[in-house]
Order: C-alpha cells, then structure tokens, then sequence
C-alpha cells in the first residue's frame, strides 16, 4: 500500500468501487455518465462546471480529469481559470457572508 | 522550440528499432496492458488484414518549412528525403491501374519537392475523384514562389487538408513552431479568397486538428463546430470539415511523451479508450502508403517505423495489387491511436 493518500494511478481504479458494491457502484456510475451526457447544458459546459467544483471540493483526481477533460474539448487555459475563480468566489462569499451574522451577534452584544 | 528533426540531432529515437522495442517493452511486457495484437485476437481479427485498395498515400519528401513538436513523420528543413521524378513516374504508373479513388499527397510540405506540380499536374489527368495535397498552410506565405499555390490548386481542383491544432495563436505556435498561427490564418484568407472552403463550394478545404498535447481528441463534431465559430468570428475564415486525428506515439510525439513523463499515462488512455467498432474501419484496410523512395507501408505511421508491407511485393517498381491485397498488415502498439474512441485516421474518426 502506498504511504501518501493520494496516488495519481488510483484514478484508474475508480471503477473498481463496483467490485465491493456492485448495485451501488453500478447505479452511481450509470448516475454519473447521465449527468456529462449533452442536455440543456452542454458537455463543454458541463465540464467547466466539473473543473471549478472539483477545485472546491479540493479532489486532486477530479481536477486531473476535467483538466484533460477540457483539454481534449479544446477549452482555453482563460476558460479553466475563470471557471475555477467561479468556484473558488461563490466558496469565499459563503464564507464572507456569514460576517453578516457575526456583525448581527455584534451589534447584538454591545451597548 | 524545436529547430531541428530527431535524425539531425542524432536522438536515439531516430532509429525506428528503437522505437519499436520501447513500443513493446515497460507495461505492456509486464502484461499491465494487454499487446494491441491481443485486443485483436480477442476480436478474432487477427492477423489484421486489408480490405479494397481506395486510397493511395504518397510521401513526396520529408522536408518541412516547419519543425512541429508533434511530428510523426520528423520532418522538417534538415530533411533531405525528396521524391524523384522517376519514382514519382512508377507511382503515376501504379495510380492508372490501381482503381483507388484517392489520392493523398504528403511530406514534410509536398509544395517543396522541385517535381510537385508536375506530379500533380500529371496525376490530374488521370482523373482519380478525390486528389488530397496535405498542406502545412504556412508553406503558402513562405516564400513568394508558393503565393500562388490557392490558385494552382483551384487550377487543378485539388482537395486541401489543413493542419490547425487550436483557433489560438498560443496553443498553435506552441506546437507547431512561433508565428505558424500568424501565416496559417493568412494562408487560410488567401484560400478562401479564391473559394476554397466556401460554403457550397466545390473547392475542399479541411482541417485536421491533432490535440496539442499528451491527451486524446474530444468530440469530432463538437471541435469542428467550435473551430467554425471561432474562425469566422476572430477572422472571417471558412472551411469544411474538420478531422480529428489521434497523435500516435511515435517519432517526435514519442519522444515528448517520454521527455514529458506522461508516455505511461498516454499509454493507458489510449488501451482504455480502445474501440472494437474502430477496428472495422483503421485506414491500414483500405489504404497503401508509399515512401519518397517508392517502398510500400501499411500506413504512413509503419512508414515512419520502417515497418515495409509484409508481402512479396514491397516496392512501387512491381507494385501488385493482389499480392498486396492477400497481405498481413503490421502492427505494434502504436496501433492504439488509431482505435482509440471514435478512431483516427487521416481523413478524421473512423466511427
């Protein structure tokens, strides 16, 4: 086994999640391939999404797929940062605006 | 940036045997990938074997006005492996009888070998229905001796293959050499300018674009229509068709994939991304490629390999096209990129 917690090569092995649960697994992948499927987005568009949300869930093995992802789709680097400054904003406003209940308990708590 | 073919700087990777044993040896010797002869076997489709001759590839030269990062062929300037007028006779010979209903120029940039224009102007008389010159585009605004190559072409109803990696000047220099975007839009502009790749036109422009990198083509469909967009919107430039191709590992790709540590990974997505359905169609079925010095390949990939056809018949000089047809063809793991996702060939995904 090896000793760091994130190996590159384990990507690889993603589907072999079925092996210990195969209904589940199965059914989360099937999920999964519906989703990046053309819709009402499209699959580009989809995959910038992917790039800027693997960012803020911090999955170093999603950031790896949906930047080869969009590399293959001919998405620009300009297109792959904006998208993760997208992310990377709507998680520091979620942060930011809980000041607003602390400024709520402040103004509270003083005379 | 490269300035200068594998063979000029003496890289190990010039020699093709060299190639082919790194092509057979690390994982897929461990068994962590399975041969593409085996992918095959499991197929019962093998030993992989031709189907009807339809096009007819020629390789007039390796020499090349650029020096692109992914060559497959290694052309460039210092190549000095130029068709003769003699060979190119044998292979004018060999087009009348052969029945193929393609003919596809290549190189290097075919525009440089001294004879092209009249090679091509004696393979138009024999009225093959498809005559394809792959051009660099740059070659076009090189030098003012090939400024009227849009209407020689016209002239001569020459279908025009493009390549065009990105509809960014960065991505494009990148690969294909600095100030090759800035030339290649104004190739393009004069091509278009005399009706090439005009919608409705009869006159056939289309691009190929082979990814920038060490990752695999998107969606044919999906990059043509972004390239369109792109193209007509930044420069009002128009074309048909775009093909995708596959970079296969060998030559010049092969070399960045090992510089570059990503020849493993590379590897892997193409064994992973491997279509059965390709399979059916790999352009080694239908077409013959031959070298600037008239020997038969399967492919212009296996030319590059030095990997000749498996026959009786391995020159132009006595060329034979049941001998060929009853051939094996030969493959190696470089395969892959032909079978990967929706194929690849030279005239785009196979599926």
């Amino acid at each position: 086994m090896s000793k760091s917690y994130y190996d590159p090569s384990d990507l690889r092995k993603f589907g072999n999640i079925t092996e210990w649960n195969e209904e589940l697994g199965g059914k989360f992948f099937d999920y999964y391939g519906k989703v990046f499927e053309e819709g009402a987005l499209t699959a580009r568009e989809k995959s910038l999404i992917a790039l800027a949300v693997s960012h803020v869930v911090k999955c170093p093995y999603c950031i790896d797929a949906y930047t080869q992802d969009g590399l293959q789709r001919g998405i620009t680097k300009e297109e792959m940062m904006e998208a993760v400054h997208a992310g990377a904003a709507i998680e520091s406003g979620a942060t930011l605006v809980h000041s607003v209940q602390m400024m709520n308990k402040y103004e509270k708590l003083s005379m | 940036m490269l300035l200068k073919s594998l063979k000029k700087r003496e890289n190990e990777l010039a020699n093709t045997k060299r190639q082919l044993e790194l092509l057979s040896k690390g994982v897929f010797e461990t068994g962590e990938l399975p041969k593409f002869s085996a992918q095959l076997e499991t197929l019962k489709q093998f030993p992989l074997k031709p189907k009807t001759l339809e096009i007819l590839q020629i390789n007039v030269g390796y020499m090349c006005n650029q020096v692109c990062a992914h060559c497959h062929v290694d052309a460039g300037p210092d190549r000095k492996e130029i068709m003769t007028r003699e060979t190119m006779q044998q292979c004018l010979d060999v087009i009348k009888k052969t029945g193929a209903h393609t003919l596809d120029l290549t190189g290097g940039a075919p525009e440089m070998n001294p004879d092209f224009r009249w090679f091509v102007e004696e393979a138009t008389k024999i009225g093959v229905k498809d005559f394809i010159v792959r051009s660099n585009l740059t070659i076009i605004t090189a030098n003012k001796k090939y400024y009227d190559l849009p209407e020689f072409f016209k002239k001569h109803q020459i279908h025009v293959i493009s390549s065009m990696p990105h509809w960014t000047k960065g991505k494009t220099d990148k690969q294909r050499g600095d100030g090759v975007f800035k030339a290649s839009i104004k190739a393009l502009t004069m091509l278009n300018a005399v009706g090439y790749g005009m919608p409705g036109s009869g006159l056939k422009l289309d691009l190929v674009y082979n990814p920038s990198g060490a990752f695999l083509p998107g969606d044919q469909g999906a990059l043509e229509s972004d390239f369109k967009k792109a193209l007509l919107s930044d420069f009002n430039i128009q074309f048909h068709q775009l093909f995708s191709i596959t970079n296969l590992p060998i030559s010049r790709f092969l070399d960045y994939l090992i510089a570059s540590d990503n020849y493993e990974d590379y590897m892997y997505s193409l064994v992973e991304a491997f279509n059965p359905a390709a399979v059916e169609n790999v352009m080694c079925t239908n077409t013959l490629s031959v070298s600037w010095d008239g020997w038969l390949y399967d492919c212009d990939f296996n030319q590059m390999l030095g990997l000749k056809v498996n026959s009786s018949v391995q020159h132009i000089t006595n060329f034979n096209k049941e001998a060929l047809e009853n051939r094996i063809i030969c493959i190696s793991q470089h395969c892959y990129g032909c079978t990967a996702g929706a194929g690849s060939s030279c005239q785009g995904t196979v599926t």
